[in-house]
């Protein structure tokens, strides 16, 4: 069971150690000081980000932004220490004074022999680039800056059936970013290849006004991908998009309270599953006790109409990378398979300790931060139902048609997400939009109940995931699911 | 055990090497330019431990600088993490670059000097620098010890951790504005697993504080075993209304998103659910609620905000009414006013518009003592989901609880999975009690118990 929209293209690979960000004697000379004090692990990230963005608010183009942050950190491992520094000198001098740094930790434990270092893979690039994407560095501003304008005049003009004279889009906030992130990780296990990622992203929020106050509306679009991304979405459309949600909410009754059924549509409703899942399938969580899916591999963790993956790979969407912040090239991770937990998700460190492979999911927000087990796009498969019937065949429930995040605890499992576009469903039908608030779960026992999955999946917009102070790109998907009880946090009986 | 001796290779640069610096940039200002650079360095310590062993320690120098530009009206920014002159020259012209494609806007320009006088801190401790590192990797295995010795039913510790930054900022205009300031900071945190042989419980302590030999770390441990111990056995109760107890530090979460509403920025783009509401009642009158930064007892004492202006107290609710909002020098130009000194900001962002050291002034009564009047009502221990959750543009507010059941004024059984929801606006209204000792908490904030009553709890 597979995800019909996750195409994946092969990693493109091109001889680029002329480009690498750090000259290769350089980074064997860095690696040697890392080593000096008798480690058996050192490594060097280094990382190079250029980035642009501009925000239109109140009719106005307020600010375009520009910024540059290179360095390199460096990791050494002795034992079950792991020692860490980083530096925004990439000369000779920085990554070396970085190295001893991280090194100083060892300096208590004896001397090891000066291993002979040997390096693969010549500092190339492994890149996962979709298909003609053009570089957004080589698009001038002014393109940039006139996309926000239009979304600004779209989501100003719209109107919906039924609004009332006087109510309507008062505020508009939109956003454009794009980022070029070149990476390069070289370690004493040999390793010394490159990344580069760019993301471009368009963001849309609304405010309308009417009788009852105010309400907001807001749509996303990111991809790793370039200029390009523009040609294949309209940032009206995308306007109107955000505008509706706002002006439909209007009319908003207050949220049940109680638990009841939950239809989540198709595409961000795989937040669900990052957060009732993804985090307890961490290692790192799950070897210090902290999931509520420790110890459960080869049993049945959710309904067996779930699969749910973990997929790096799929070229274009937002948690996508070519190799991870470690080296390792992205794969497609299955992590429960109709229903049975196969595997949880691992980093270097956590691998190396189970004497097993990275699974491709060592990630960190910058050179400044130690890498830790991440996610990247996380889903669940196709399922069979007619997504229509799943929300005629409920009697009375709710109907999430935008998620706007969530949280969890992953060691009781309970997590929380947000609904941002929602409505009630009675009889079979949905009916009344309803405003915003969370909905809460406990992770295992929602998958275990989720009884019906429908065949319109479809990957959901870009999502931030925060842990221990650290945020990372990731993608979510699904098709139209059902759980069967969960709490919605309302305020109406 | 291998005890790391580390220390950061390079110490940040001196006082005036980043006023000198931010000057050099400034100077470079053309005619008709109005050039503002801001400059921060600082140095960190990080420390985890893990079963009696450094799982990781972190040592780092880190530098930022931003440049903004504004001429015509037009606004224009960049930033970078080094202070390298070939990247401070890029960022000097991309920010000029930048400033060509903003539409021009009146009320654009950068702070001017107001005359306020600066209360000055010494927010500088030389002994977060100094300290041996040993110390500091002792101070977080302890706190890990301490933790797993606080009662039979805790597991394990998910994290202890001792972490500490010494940072100064400098800010640089053209129109007058000069400032420069340093401060260090250092903190103890913990998250332990409690069990009882089914369910996994979670509780988290912290200390933060300018004096590593300050912190507490047995209280720290207390608190993170209590916390996860009292929850296990925790379930969801029917829904009701029930009045809701929050401890500062869940008090200091509602108010600081209830401070948000309160910024300029917000309220002049129409965000705001308090937007049309200065001189109105729109809180209890149990509640004043003032944003100063002036005042020693907070971690967020500062003596310049963001834009090197003075910082000072403001009054945002007196009594239950609504006094005004905080402004930075834009927000503050358009709406008729002035800066509230209330620009806040890192280096390499604008600067933005919030408070720092939020208090209420303290009414009467100890935690326990506002729980002993309660006769239904709801301890609530953690929330989660207040990115997902809260609008604060709405209003409305639906997060996740954890806490205790309160019963004829006795704290009951331990309840979890549950929801509680009102709207911002009600929450004010419905502080039914302040208590009467102020904690000063690591946000910044200084926090009473709040006791509110008539809240939406979701259960089963």
């Amino acid at each position: 069971m597979s995800a019909r929209t996750a195409s994946r293209s092969a990693a493109n690979t091109s001889g680029a150690s002329g480009s690498a960000l750090i000259d290769e004697a350089v980074v064997r000379r860095a690696l040697d000081a890392a080593l000096s004090a008798g480690a058996g692990f050192a490594e060097v990230f280094a990382e190079d980000v250029r980035s642009t963005s501009a925000s239109l608010d109140d009719g106005r183009v307020e600010d375009v932004v520009t910024g540059r942050d290179r360095g390199a950190g460096v990791r050494v491992v002795v034992g079950d220490t792991t020692g860490f520094a980083h530096t925004a000198d990439l000369s000779e001098a920085g990554l070396l004074a970085a190295a001893r740094t991280a090194a100083a930790v060892a300096a208590h434990a004896p001397a090891g022999a000066v291993r002979e270092l040997a390096l693969h893979g010549g500092g190339q690039l492994v890149r996962r680039r979709p298909d003609g994407e053009i570089d957004p560095s080589t698009i001038a501003k002014a393109a940039k800056v006139a996309l926000l304008g239009r979304a600004d005049e779209a989501a100003r003009a719209a109107r919906l059936e039924g609004t009332a004279p006087g109510e309507g889009i008062v505020q508009v906030a939109a956003r454009y970013s794009d980022s070029r992130r070149r990476t390069l990780v070289a370690s004493s296990e040999g390793t010394f290849v490159g990344d580069e990622q760019v993301r471009s992203l368009f963001s849309v929020s609304c405010v309308a006004k009417g009788d009852a106050g105010l309400q907001t509306g807001r749509e996303t679009i990111g991809r790793t991908a370039g200029w390009e991304l523009f040609d294949a979405y309209d940032v009206e459309e995308l306007a109107r998009t955000a505008a509706g949600r706002a002006l439909r909410k209007l009319a908003a009754r207050p949220a049940p309270s109680g638990t009841m059924a939950v239809v989540i549509a198709s595409g961000s409703g795989g937040i669900l599953f990052h957060e009732a899942c993804g985090h307890g399938l961490e290692a790192d969580l799950v070897a210090k006790g902290a999931s509520a899916f420790a110890g459960r591999v080869a049993e049945q963790v959710a309904s067996p109409l779930v699969t749910v993956i973990d997929d790096g790979t799929m070229a274009g969407e937002w948690g996508c990378y070519g190799i991870d912040d470690e080296g390792r090239p992205a794969q497609r991770n299955v992590l429960i398979e109709d229903g049975v937990l196969t595997d949880y998700l691992w980093d270097h460190l956590r691998a190396r300790k189970a004497h097993r492979p990275s699974s491709g999911n060592g990630r960190r927000q910058s050179y400044r931060h130690l890498p830790m087990v991440r996610m990247t796009n996380t889903f669940i498969g196709q399922g069979t139902s007619d997504p229509d019937e799943i929300v005629a065949s409920t009697e009375r429930g709710i109907y999430v048609a935008q998620l706007g995040g969530g949280q969890v605890n992953t060691a009781s499992g309970d997590f929380v997400f947000g609904m941002t576009e929602a409505y009630l469903i009675e009889g079979g039908e949905i009916t009344e939009p309803i405003r915003d608030g969370n909905l809460i779960g406990n992770g295992p026992a929602a998958l275990g109940a989720i009884d019906a999955v429908g065949d319109d999946f479809a990957m959901g917009g870009p999502g931030t995931c925060g842990k221990d102070g650290q945020g990372v790109p990731v993608g979510t998907g699904t098709p139209t699911l059902r759980v069967p009880a969960l709490t919605v946090g309302g305020t109406a009986a | 055990m291998s005890t790391p001796v580390s220390t950061a290779e390079t110490t940040p640069a001196g006082e005036h090497d980043l006023l000198a610096l931010a000057e050099r940039w400034v100077g470079q200002a053309r005619p008709g330019e109005q050039l503002e650079v801001a400059v921060a360095s600082s140095t960190s310590t990080s420390v985890k431990a893990y079963r009696g062993e450094v799982e990781s320690f972190t040592s780092a120098t880190s530098f930022g600088v931003g440049i903004r530009v504004i001429t015509e009206g037009r606004q224009g920014f960049a930033h970078c993490g080094t202070f390298d002159e070939d990247a401070l020259a890029d960022a000097l012209a991309d920010a000029r670059d930048n400033a060509g494609f903003a539409q021009p806007d009146q009320w654009n320009g950068l702070a001017e000097a107001d005359g306020v006088a600066p209360v000055v801190h010494d927010l500088w401790n030389p002994a977060v620098t100094s300290t041996d590192p040993a110390r500091k990797v002792a101070l977080a295995l302890e706190l890990e010890r301490a933790v797993l010795a606080g009662d039979p039913r805790i597991t394990g510790v998910r994290e202890s951790s001792y972490g500490d930054s010494a940072g100064e900022f400098a800010i640089v205009t053209n129109t007058g504005p000069r400032s420069v300031g340093r401060s260090t900071s250092c903190w103890l945190s913990v998250s332990s697993l409690a069990s009882d042989g089914s369910e996994t419980m979670t509780g988290y302590g912290v200390d933060v504080g300018r004096d590593p030999a300050a912190l507490d770390v047995e209280r720290v441990a207390a608190d993170a075993v209590e916390r996860a111990t009292r929850l296990l056995g925790g379930k969801p109760v029917p829904t009701q209304r029930l009045a809701l107890v929050l401890e500062p530090r869940l008090a200091a979460t509602v108010l600081g998103i209830v401070a948000g509403t309160l910024s300029g920025e917000v309220v002049l783009k129409g965000r705001s659910p308090f937007g049309e509401r200065v001189g109105q009642l729109v809180a209890s009158p149990l509640l004043t609620l003032v944003d100063d930064p002036t005042d020693p007892r907070s971690l967020g004492a500062d003596t310049w905000d963001g834009e090197g202006l003075a910082c000072r107290r403001n009054v945002l609710l007196d009594a239950g009414v609504l006094q005004g909002f905080l402004h930075n020098s834009y927000t503050g130009r358009r709406s008729g006013t002035a800066s509230t000194g209330s620009a806040v900001r890192g280096a390499r962002s604008l600067p933005g518009v919030g408070a720092q050291a939020l208090a209420v002034t303290p009414g009467s009564g100890t935690l326990d003592e506002l729980i002993a009047g309660v006769d239904h009502g709801f301890l609530v221990q953690s929330m989660t989901g207040l990115h997902s959750g809260v609008n604060a543009t709405s209003g409305d507010f639906s997060v996740g609880a954890e806490g205790l059941m309160i019963r004829h004024g006795q704290l009951a059984e331990p309840v979890r999975e549950v929801t509680i929801a009102s709207t911002l606006q009600r929450l004010l209204l419905d502080v039914i009690a302040v208590g009467g000792h102020i904690e000063w908490l690591p946000s910044g904030s200084g926090s009473a118990p709040l006791v509110i009553s008539e809240v939406a709890l979701s259960g089963t």
